[in-house]
């Protein structure tokens, strides 16, 4: 008899992750550095993107160049940008020096890597719809960068309103894939433990 | 690395825990980061350089303006020289055999004597500027690159257009770049470039190829120190913080051999294909993945769990 895909669906993801595991209230002790901290600020950040984003993105392209209140919110997607970047950055360079792909975690990087990549995506597509002289010269520059390797050929920075719909719809869906993804490797691996945790495996019980 | 550490790695920890809520952690960073980036915005704001318009170019720089027209014209221009997406003018930059930008083929075609300057003049109602259109139109190929070319050496020479006396042999070349110029100046250009395709415009292509091919775009770049040789690409205009996590592909457009390359885009934008693939597959890099063993920072961050257990 064959599995439904539906319950294949299921046991891939839902069911990988033990209920407790999920939002739990404890850690493993050797789980006590502030450098844990940072892949949570990294989402407090995009949450905070997603929010001054979603705002802009009511009120029009144009909005924050006319309005106080627009340029404010503006300022907070810009600096949320800055900071999200920050932590993401420094949670990259813990997991490195964690060697956290440890004990098939090798998925749970790549997703993060991909974090990282769809980010700078998402990112550069948001400077080129700033609407400003900044906008202007990135989309100038950049186009050869893209041009010379074929990939203009399809995005073309210097169309405002493709670069607007990817920054706003498309790229803004993939990092949020990706990034649910990578917390649900997370929590369903656990953390890794320290480096040569092996002595204290039997003891530690 | 032997198969009882590996347990270890794979197993779930068995071992004595702390309290962690994750709750109270998003909570509280949440909160933690919303003031500190509501605080940054309010005392730092974020830059809002005003766009650049052809009208104020065509206002700011007149000879530019009927320098950069006439070199659409006589095809010497960045975009008139430059092959796909925009036209066939060239093949583009290679990858060693690799000829990436020309097999992606035409798919933005960009004509820049006919768009930029020919079509736009349609909408002149100045007769000369309508006589100089129909003797460009039915001249030969050879003839128009002539007339363009001397055009452009006399603007060159005297390094002002509006000194450049009349000459037979310009053709009608100055009757359609000051003809351009004045429609740019009345404020016409911008939207004749802009809504070709469609009166409801969001690409932006036409005007700006057309006007990042002149010098006046360039030294407004300059001045905010976004050229390329100036670490541009992760910089903003004023003194704010641009994409900085640009700066590796910044980094080696200041280095040789790309620095000087005339493939500079595209080899800088392969190492940099290489290194992301790299950095990917950090776990399965022979002595990269052995780093954190080597350099033991783990010993810094899990110091109490080492210290309790006297590892």
């Amino acid at each position: 008899m064959t599995t439904m895909w539906t319950t294949r669906v299921r046991r891939a993801t839902i069911e990988k992750i033990d209920p407790q595991d999920a939002l739990p209230d404890n850690q493993p002790s050797y789980v006590a550095s502030w450098i844990y901290v940072f892949g949570v600020l990294t989402l407090a950040a995009l949450a905070v993107i997603i929010g001054s984003g979603l705002w802009l993105t009511t009120k029009g392209a144009s909005w924050w160049h006319t309005s106080s209140v627009g340029h404010y919110v503006n300022s907070v997607h810009l600096w949320a940008v800055e900071l999200f970047f920050v932590f993401m950055v420094v949670h990259l360079w813990g997991k490195f020096w964690m060697a956290a792909w440890r004990g098939r975690r090798f998925q749970t990087w790549v997703s993060g890597a991909f974090c990282f990549l769809s980010s700078l995506a998402t990112g550069f597509t948001g400077y080129l719809i700033q609407g400003d002289f900044d906008s202007q010269w990135i989309a100038t520059q950049a186009k050869d960068g893209l041009n010379s390797v074929g990939i203009g050929s399809f995005m073309n920075t210097l169309n405002s309103g493709q670069a607007l719909l990817l920054h706003v719809a498309l790229l803004p869906l993939a990092v949020g894939v990706i990034v649910v993804w990578h917390v649900i490797l997370v929590r369903k691996n656990g953390v890794v433990p320290p480096l040569d945790a092996k002595e204290i495996a039997g003891g530690a019980k | 690395m032997s198969s009882k550490e590996r347990n270890v790695d794979l197993a779930k920890w068995s071992g004595p825990k702390r309290p962690y809520d994750l709750i109270k952690e998003l909570v509280i960073a949440l909160v933690v980061v919303t003031l500190l980036i509501g605080t940054l915005a309010a005392v730092f704001s974020s830059p809002d350089e005003r766009a650049v318009t052809l009208q104020q170019w065509s206002q700011a720089a007149p000879s530019d303006f009927v320098a950069t027209a006439t070199g659409e014209l006589a095809g010497t221009t960045i975009s008139a020289a430059y092959g796909p997406p925009y036209n066939d003018a060239a093949e583009g930059l290679t990858l060693g055999p690799l000829k990436l930008q020309k097999w992606a083929g035409i798919t933005i075609p960009v004509n820049p004597p006919v768009d930029f300057v020919i079509t736009p003049l349609k909408s002149s109602v100045d007769p000369e500027v309508a006589t100089a259109s129909s003797t460009w139109t039915t001249a030969s190929a050879d003839q128009q690159k002539t007339w363009a070319e001397t055009y452009a050496a006399a603007i060159e020479k005297t390094g002002d257009s509006s000194k450049v006396t009349a000459d037979a042999s310009y053709g009608p070349v100055p009757v359609l770049a000051t003809g351009l110029l004045r429609l740019a100046q009345e404020g016409s250009l911008d939207g004749l470039l802009t809504t070709q395709v469609t009166p409801l415009p969001g690409d932006f292509t036409m005007p700006m190829l057309f006007l990042a091919d002149g010098g006046w775009f360039d030294e407004l770049g300059a001045a905010q120190h976004l050229h390329g040789d100036q670490w541009g690409m992760m910089n903003e205009t004023g003194s704010y913080p641009g994409q900085s996590w640009l700066w590796l592909f910044s980094f080696m457009y200041q280095i040789e051999p790309f620095k000087s390359s005339e493939n500079a885009d595209s080899q800088i934008f392969a190492v940099l294909m290489l290194l992301t693939l790299g950095f990917i597959l950090i776990p399965k890099l022979p002595f990269i993945n052995r780093l954190p063993r080597l350099i033991p920072f783990h010993r810094l961050i899990w110091r109490r769990y080492y210290k309790e257990n006297n590892l």
